[in-house]
C-alpha cells in the first residue's frame, strides 16, 4: 500500500512532463493549419520525405556516427587504461575525465570558438612555427570536434565501469593457459566489456544526432543538422505541426536504435549509466 | 497513523510541484523584450529605481523568432521593439494595443521624419526608437578597393572572408536588391533567382551570424559582413580598419519602435516606460552606447558632431535615394522560409 501512493508524485510528474507531451506533438504533427481551420493530415511527414530534408537527415546521421566512431576510438583505450588494476590515482584520473562536465556545455563551447578562430589560439601557435592560417572553424571538422569533445565522457564511463567489473580471475585463467596479451584481450576483456560499449554508442550518438548547438556554433549557421531544422520550425518558422513531425520521426529513429542496442544488453549484463 | 501521515505527504508534494511559481506579486513587474545590444542596461535599472517597477529584460535575435514566440502566447511580454514591417504584420493581425499618447508626453521630441510611416500611418501603434540602413562592413587592410555593389559578396576572391546575416529577411533583400529587383518582390521568379545566388554565394560564405558579426568583425576574422548600421558604428569605433557602405543599388531602411502587445496586465507601466526611453537623457545615453541612430531630436543635438555627421549613422538624402522600407509580405512570407531553410540546408 505504502508502496502505490509512494509513486504517486512520479506518475504524476510523468504524466505532466512525458505523455502530455508526447500526446501534444503527436496530435501537432498529424494536423496542419488552414484558413478554414485545423485538419487531420499527413502532410508533415509527406513533406518530411522531400529530399531537402532527407539531406539533412543523412547528414546528422552522417556527423553523428563520424563522431561515435572518433569518441569510440578515443574513448576505448582511455577506458581500458583507467582500469588497470595497477594504475596509481585511478580516482583522481577518473575525476579528471569528468571534470570538465562540471562546467556549462555552452562554454566548453564557446571556448573552442576562440581557440579555433583565424586568429585564434592555435592559428598563432602555428603561425609562430610558421605555418599559414588553417581554417578551423565553420566546417564539419569543427562540428565533428565540438561533438567528440563534449560526449567523450559519455563513452568513456560506461566502458570503464564494465572492464573494471570484469572478475580479474577470468584474465588470469586466460593467461594461466597460455594466451598472450592480445589473445587475452580480444578473447577475454573485449567480448565482456561489449554491454559498456553499446551504451557508450547510444549515449553518444543520441545527443550528436540531435544537437544543434554545436553546429549553430562551430558549424557557423551553415550546417543545418536534424536538430537545427526543428528548432527553426519551433523558434523562427512557427511550423510546430512540421517541427513536431520531424521530432516524431527522430524519436522513432532513436528507438529504432535503441531496440538494437537493448536486444543486446539484454544478452549479457548491462553496464554504463542508465 | 502512519500510513495516514504518508498519504497526506504525497498528496501535498503533489500540490506544492503545482503550486510553485504561483506566488504573489505586490510589486508590478514589466516584461520587456527587445533585440540583442540594444540598451544600455543601466537604463533599466534607472527605471527600476524610479518607479519602483521592477524589469524582467529578454532579447531576440531576429523579428521572426520574436514573433513566433509573441504569437504563441504564454509568454506574457509588455514591451516589444520589432521593425517596421513586423509592426504592420502585428497591427493587421491585432496583436497590438492602441497607445495613450497624453501619458506619453515626450512623443514630442520624436522627428517628425519618423511620425505617420507607412507602417503605422497614424501613430497609434508604435513609437519610434531607432532607425537605420543595412550595408556592408569591410576591413579596409583585407578589402583592396572600396566595395560600391552588394556583388562584391559574390567576389570569389574573398572566399571564406564573408559573413552573411542569419536573418532571412535582409539576406533575402539584399540579394534582390543585388539583382536589381525590389527587396519586397512577390515575383516567384525574382525569389528563385535569389535563392539560386544565394546557393551560388555559399561555398564563399565564413559563417551565417547576427549578434557575433560585431566580435568577429572587430577581431579581423573576416573581410566583409552584412550588418545593420549601427552593428557598423560600434565596430568601426573597436576598429578603425574597418569601414560601412550602403551599396548602390540601394539598401533596406528601417525603424524599430517600441510597442505594446494585446494581452498585457500592465498597459500603463509599459506607457510610462516608453515615456521613459524618449526623455532626452535616456534617449542620449542609449543612442551613444549602441551606435544605431536615434528619431528623438534632443539626443540627436546632445551626441558627438563626428556621429551625427558621419554617413554612417545618419546617412544623407542621396544616401537613401535608392534604399526601401520592408513592407509586410503576407503569406509570401512562408516562401521566404522555404527559400532560407534550402539555403541554409544546402
Amino acid at each position: 500500500m505504502k508502496k502505490t501512493w509512494a509513486a504517486y508524485p512520479y506518475i504524476f510528474w510523468i504524466i505532466i512532463f512525458t505523455i502530455v507531451p508526447m500526446g501534444l506533438l503527436i496530435y501537432f504533427s498529424i494536423t496542419v493549419k488552414t484558413p478554414t481551420g485545423t485538419i487531420i493530415s499527413m502532410d508533415n511527414f509527406r513533406r518530411f520525405t522531400e529530399p531537402i530534408y532527407l539531406k539533412v537527415l543523412a547528414r546528422s546521421l552522417t556527423l553523428a556516427a563520424i563522431s561515435t566512431v572518433c569518441c569510440l576510438l578515443l574513448g576505448y583505450p582511455a577506458a581500458l587504461f583507467l582500469s588497470s588494476r595497477d594504475l596509481r590515482h585511478k580516482n583522481t584520473m577518473v575525476l579528471l575525465m569528468v571534470l570538465p562536465m562540471w562546467m556549462n556545455f555552452l562554454l566548453r563551447t564557446y571556448a573552442w570558438l576562440t581557440l579555433l578562430e583565424r586568429k585564434g589560439l592555435i592559428n598563432t601557435l602555428l603561425g609562430k612555427i610558421g605555418i599559414p592560417p588553417l581554417n578551423l572553424l565553420y566546417n564539419d571538422f569543427a562540428v565533428v570536434l565540438g561533438m567528440v569533445y563534449n560526449f567523450l565522457p559519455f563513452m568513456v564511463l560506461p566502458i570503464y565501469s564494465v572492464l573494471s567489473k570484469i572478475d580479474h580471475s577470468l584474465i588470469e585463467a586466460a593467461e594461466d593457459l597460455g594466451a598472450d596479451p592480445l589473445r587475452t584481450f580480444l578473447k577475454v576483456r573485449l567480448p565482456l566489456s561489449l554491454p559498456g560499449v553499446m551504451s557508450g554508442i547510444t549515449m553518444v550518438f543520441m545527443p550528436a544526432v540531435t544537437t544543434f548547438v554545436i553546429s549553430r556554433l562551430l558549424g557557423g549557421g551553415q550546417y543545418t543538422l536534424i536538430g537545427n531544422l526543428i528548432e527553426q520550425q519551433f523558434l523562427t518558422v512557427g511550423d510546430w505541426n512540421f517541427g513536431s513531425a520531424i521530432s516524431l520521426m527522430m524519436m522513432l529513429i532513436i528507438l529504432i536504435g535503441m531496440g538494437f542496442t537493448s536486444r543486446y544488453e539484454k544478452e549479457q549484463e548491462g553496464g554504463g549509466l542508465w | 497513523m502512519k500510513k495516514g501521515f504518508f498519504r497526506i505527504l504525497m498528496v501535498v508534494l503533489c500540490i506544492s510541484v503545482l503550486a510553485v511559481g504561483c506566488g504573489k506579486k505586490n510589486q508590478v513587474e514589466l516584461n520587456v523584450y527587445n533585440w540583442g545590444d540594444y540598451i544600455d542596461e543601466s537604463v533599466l535599472q534607472e527605471f527600476e529605481k524610479k518607479y519602483n517597477i521592477k524589469i524582467n529584460y529578454d532579447t531576440f535575435t531576429t523579428n521572426e523568432d520574436m514573433y513566433v514566440k509573441v504569437k504563441a502566447g504564454g509568454s506574457h511580454y509588455d514591451i516589444l521593439i520589432p521593425s517596421d514591417y513586423m509592426i504592420k504584420r502585428m497591427i493587421d493581425e491585432g496583436m497590438l494595443e492602441k497607445l495613450d499618447m497624453s501619458n506619453i508626453p515626450n512623443y514630442k521630441y520624436i522627428d517628425s521624419k519618423f511620425k505617420n510611416l507607412e507602417y503605422d500611418p497614424n501613430n497609434e501603434y508604435s513609437v519610434p526608437y531607432m532607425w537605420g540602413t543595412v550595408g556592408i562592413l569591410y576591413n579596409k587592410k583585407m578589402v583592396s578597393e572600396k566595395p560600391t555593389s552588394w556583388k562584391v559578396l559574390w567576389d570569389k576572391k574573398y572566399a571564406k572572408q564573408i559573413l552573411m546575416m542569419d536573418s532571412q529577411r535582409d539576406s533575402i533583400g539584399i540579394t534582390l536588391k543585388m539583382l536589381g529587383y525590389s527587396l519586397n518582390s512577390k515575383n516567384p521568379d525574382e525569389l528563385e533567382q535569389a535563392k539560386q545566388a544565394l546557393i551560388e554565394q555559399k561555398p564563399l560564405v565564413l559563417a551565417y551570424v547576427v549578434d557575433e558579426v560585431k566580435d568577429k568583425m572587430i577581431a579581423g576574422e573576416a573581410a566583409l559582413a552584412v550588418v545593420w548600421s549601427g552593428d557598423a558604428v560600434y565596430c568601426i569605433r573597436e576598429n578603425p580598419d574597418l569601414d560601412y557602405v550602403i551599396p548602390e543599388e540601394g539598401s533596406n531602411l528601417w525603424f524599430d519602435a517600441i510597442v505594446i502587445p494585446k494581452g498585457t496586465q500592465h498597459k500603463k507601466e509599459a506607457e510610462m516606460f516608453i515615456n521613459f526611453l524618449c526623455e532626452t537623457d535616456i534617449a542620449y545615453r542609449n543612442a551613444d552606447y549602441i551606435g544605431y541612430s536615434s528619431p528623438h531630436t534632443e539626443a540627436v543635438k546632445r551626441l558627438p558632431k563626428e556621429i551625427t555627421s558621419s554617413r554612417h549613422a545618419y546617412p544623407q538624402e542621396e544616401d537613401l535615394k535608392k534604399c526601401e522600407v520592408f513592407v509586410d509580405l503576407g503569406s509570401i512570407l512562408k516562401e521566404f522560409d522555404r527559400i532560407w531553410t534550402e539555403v541554409k540546408s544546402h
